[in-house]
């Protein structure tokens, strides 16, 4: 409750400070917003100008007061989102922070125009109406989840001295982001839930090659080397599970936070196919790499990047092997609009229709047999969708039975920043004398 | 907000359309709880979506009420008029949101913490999170009168209709594997159906944006391919 008590004590300080200045005249909100304060006031009151500003300023009712450009300051100052509200609910001041935040909260509109949430505007009210600070806690869905806590306290300007309960001049609403704190909670009950529930059946199965060869099986040569390979297989399908897991519990702690790096989506394509050089030829599969030569930068975790795309073309590799080849390209979106196309492309069997809109859920798999004989996990591509959200980015998965499949990714580019001297483009020299083993086709 | 005198007509409208948003914070909020419920198989959240559901019935008569009564006493034209019609047909489709998250409460109950194959409710997960996200972009596009993001949410339906069939089919599956499964599937057949419906919602909502702002009405049926007309009737809860 650290937070409750210092939005009293700033809100004291407000009245206190600013109080016996504050512009609280009868003066409509219109002249205020025409900028002269008393000069125009002659001039607003005549019924033309009354009708012509009747749209740009609705008040509830009554007069209506604008936060004077001290208590604008302080709010300024402030670490948090904070927005100030009159006594009806509609906005009067935002601060930088809670437009970075939430987006352009206008002024003059209800907070609940912006802020929908229930718990907030049902705190706003009993602010008003008991005249005493609270709070309000939600979580937000929508795009990632994300927890605030939000601290209402009233502002009186004119400290009333026969304290006959008043309406506050102010709501002042600071916003706190628990996201954070709440998800590492979150985190270990999610992960301890999920990994006691996959572990259980390779574990299983290991407990009974075990209890095996201790019994039946104790001198049976044959059967002990054929058991030991098998066990050493789950106990790697475990280890993978456990290092997914863990991966995907990591990137779901970052999830509302934009990745600030800047990154070449060209240079970056490379090294992955380098890295999966090997996979493929042990699958007898061919890598088509076509990669625009023009720097391609975006903002991006490097890490997770590689992440998903070692994701996307490990999948063509295992599940499209029987195709022989995977085509991989990275250019310009031609659909247009400023981002970058990357398209894995394969001619294995492909995915039946009817599981394309599910593949990114967790554990979900097309082909169960075929995904636990290459050993899969079923979280790849739950991890590719949510770096992918992270980055503000979009999967397209088109396929059909005996037709391959292809899987592109969209990044926003970052061409405005593209041509600042700093910007650490991946040395065009180096790409273009890049010499992989991969078949190379270039485009332009 | 609390009432008060209010006097000039743009805020009555401004009122009207408070509550809308009002309307549409408590929709959001019973629809994630739900699934929240659901999945967890919390009754006692499942409990507080059926209570809470009966404040968006009021609203929705306020609504009707303020409504009624403000193109009774101001006969508005045109855009203003548009606006008053829009905010009626919303708040329709925003109580309908209420009662179908309402549903999927009590089918949570129903289930006595009966939980089904965890791949299956991850599945109703992800078409909530769908349902939701069309929820929210059509509801900032009400506020911000913003044609393109609800023609937007109308386009994207179809995914929302691609994955409940995907869903429908393994539901299907898990029915004729074990027969001891029935009970539980076809609880979360109709969760899924109550979101897929939700998502129409939401859909009716941004044919409404845009006759808010562009005066047009929306004729050309969209097209349903969700494949599943075995349960689209019996669906209707
Ligand atoms: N290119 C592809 N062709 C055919 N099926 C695919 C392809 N890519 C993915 N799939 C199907 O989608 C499922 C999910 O893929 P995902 O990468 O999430 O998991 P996985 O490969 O089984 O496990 P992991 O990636 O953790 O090893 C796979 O099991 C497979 O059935
Ligand atoms: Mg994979």
């Amino acid at each position: 409750m650290g937070r409750a008590i210092d939005l009293r004590t700033l809100a004291a300080m407000l009245v206190g400070v600013f109080g016996f200045f504050a512009v609280i005249s009868p003066v409509p909100a219109w002249a205020l917003i025409g900028g002269g304060l008393v000069i125009l006031i002659g001039s607003a009151l005549s019924p033309r100008a009354l009708r012509a500003d009747r749209r740009r300023s609705q008040p509830m009712s009554g007069p209506v007061v604008w936060p004077n450009p001290s208590m604008k300051a302080v709010a300024e100052a402030l670490p948090d989102p904070c927005i100030m509200t009159d006594a009806q609910g509609i906005v009067r001041f935002v601060n930088d922070l809670a437009i970075q935040r939430f987006g352009l909260v206008s002024r003059g509109d209800p907070l609940n125009f912006k802020l929908r949430a229930t718990a907030l505007n049902d705190a706003l009210e009993r602010v008003v109406a008991l005249d005493r600070a609270e709070t309000a806690e939600w979580l937000e869905k929508i795009p990632t989840e994300r927890w605030f806590e939000a601290h209402l306290a009233p502002i009186h300007f004119q400290p009333d001295p026969h304290a006959t309960l008043r309406r506050p001049d102010f709501v002042i609403v600071v916003i706190e982001d628990l996201t954070e704190r709440r998800r590492s909670e979150r985190m270990r009950a999610d992960f301890v839930a999920n990994a006691s529930h996959e572990l259980r059946t390779p574990l299983a199965s290991l407990t009974g090659f075990i209890e095996t060869l201790q019994g039946p099986a104790r001198n049976d040569a044959v059967a002990r080397e054929k058991f030991l390979g098998i066990m050493m297989q789950q106990a790697s399908r475990m280890k993978r599970l456990i290092d997914d897991l863990l991966s995907l519990s990591r990137i779901e702690m970052k999830a509302h936070m934009r990745p600030d790096a800047i990154v070449d989506v060209g240079e970056l394509m490379w090294d992955v196919i380098d890295s999966l050089q090997p996979l493929a030829n042990e699958n007898a599969v061919e890598l088509c790499a076509e990669i625009a030569e023009k720097p391609m930068p975006t903002m991006a975790d490097r890490d997770e990047l590689v992440q998903v795309f070692s994701n996307l073309i490990e999948n063509a590799i295992k599940y499209g092997a029987s195709g022989g080849k995977v085509d991989i390209s990275a250019e310009a979106d031609p659909q247009g609009g400023d981002q970058w196309l990357v398209s894995i492309r394969d001619y294995g069997p492909g995915i039946a229709e009817e599981h394309l809109p599910r593949l990114t859920e967790r554990f979900y798999r097309a082909d169960i047999v075929s995904s636990r004989e290459k050993q899969g996990t079923g979280l790849g591509l739950a991890i590719v969708k949510h770096i992918l959200t992270r980055h503000h980015a979009r999967l397209q998965i088109e396929s059909s039975l005996g037709a391959g499949a292809t899987f592109s990714v969209r990044l926003e580019s970052q061409s405005a920043i593209a041509h600042s001297p700093q910007i650490n483009t991946p040395n065009g020299e180096q790409t273009r004398t890049h010499q992989s083993p991969a078949k190379i086709i270039r485009a332009r | 907000m609390a009432d008060h005198i209010v006097s000039s007509y743009d805020q009555e409208l401004k009122l009207l359309m408070t509550k809308i948003a009002e309307m549409g914070g408590l929709a959001e909020g019973l629809v994630a709880d739900s699934v929240t419920a659901l999945t967890r198989m919390d009754i006692g959240l499942a409990q507080k979506v059926v209570l809470t559901d009966a404040r968006l019935d009021r609203l929705q008569h306020e609504v009707e009420e303020r409504a009624i009564l403000l193109i009774a006493r101001r006969q508005p034209m045109a855009l203003d008029l548009r606006e008053i019609m829009g905010a009626l047909r919303i708040s329709n489709d925003l109580e309908r949101v209420g009662d179908l998250a309402k549903n999927i409460a009590k089918r949570v109950t129903a289930m006595h913490g009966n939980m089904v194959a965890k791949q299956l409710v991850i599945g109703v997960e992800h078409l909530s999170e769908i349902a939701l996200e069309q929820l929210k972009a059509v509801l900032d596009a009400f506020t911000t009168r913003d044609d393109a993001v609800a023609m937007e949410v109308r386009k994207r339906d179809d995914e929302i209709d691609a994955l409940y069939t995907s869903l429908f089919r393994e539901l299907l599956t898990y029915m004729m594997e074990d027969p001891r499964n029935i009970s539980s599937c076809t609880h979360l057949l109709f969760c899924a159906k109550n979101i897929e419906r939700i998502g129409d919602h939401a859909t009716n909502i941004a044919e409404t944006v845009h006759f808010v702002v562009t005066g047009e009405q929306m004729i050309e049926e969209r097209l349903k391919s969700d494949g599943s007309s075995m349960i689209g009737s019996i669906g209707a809860e």
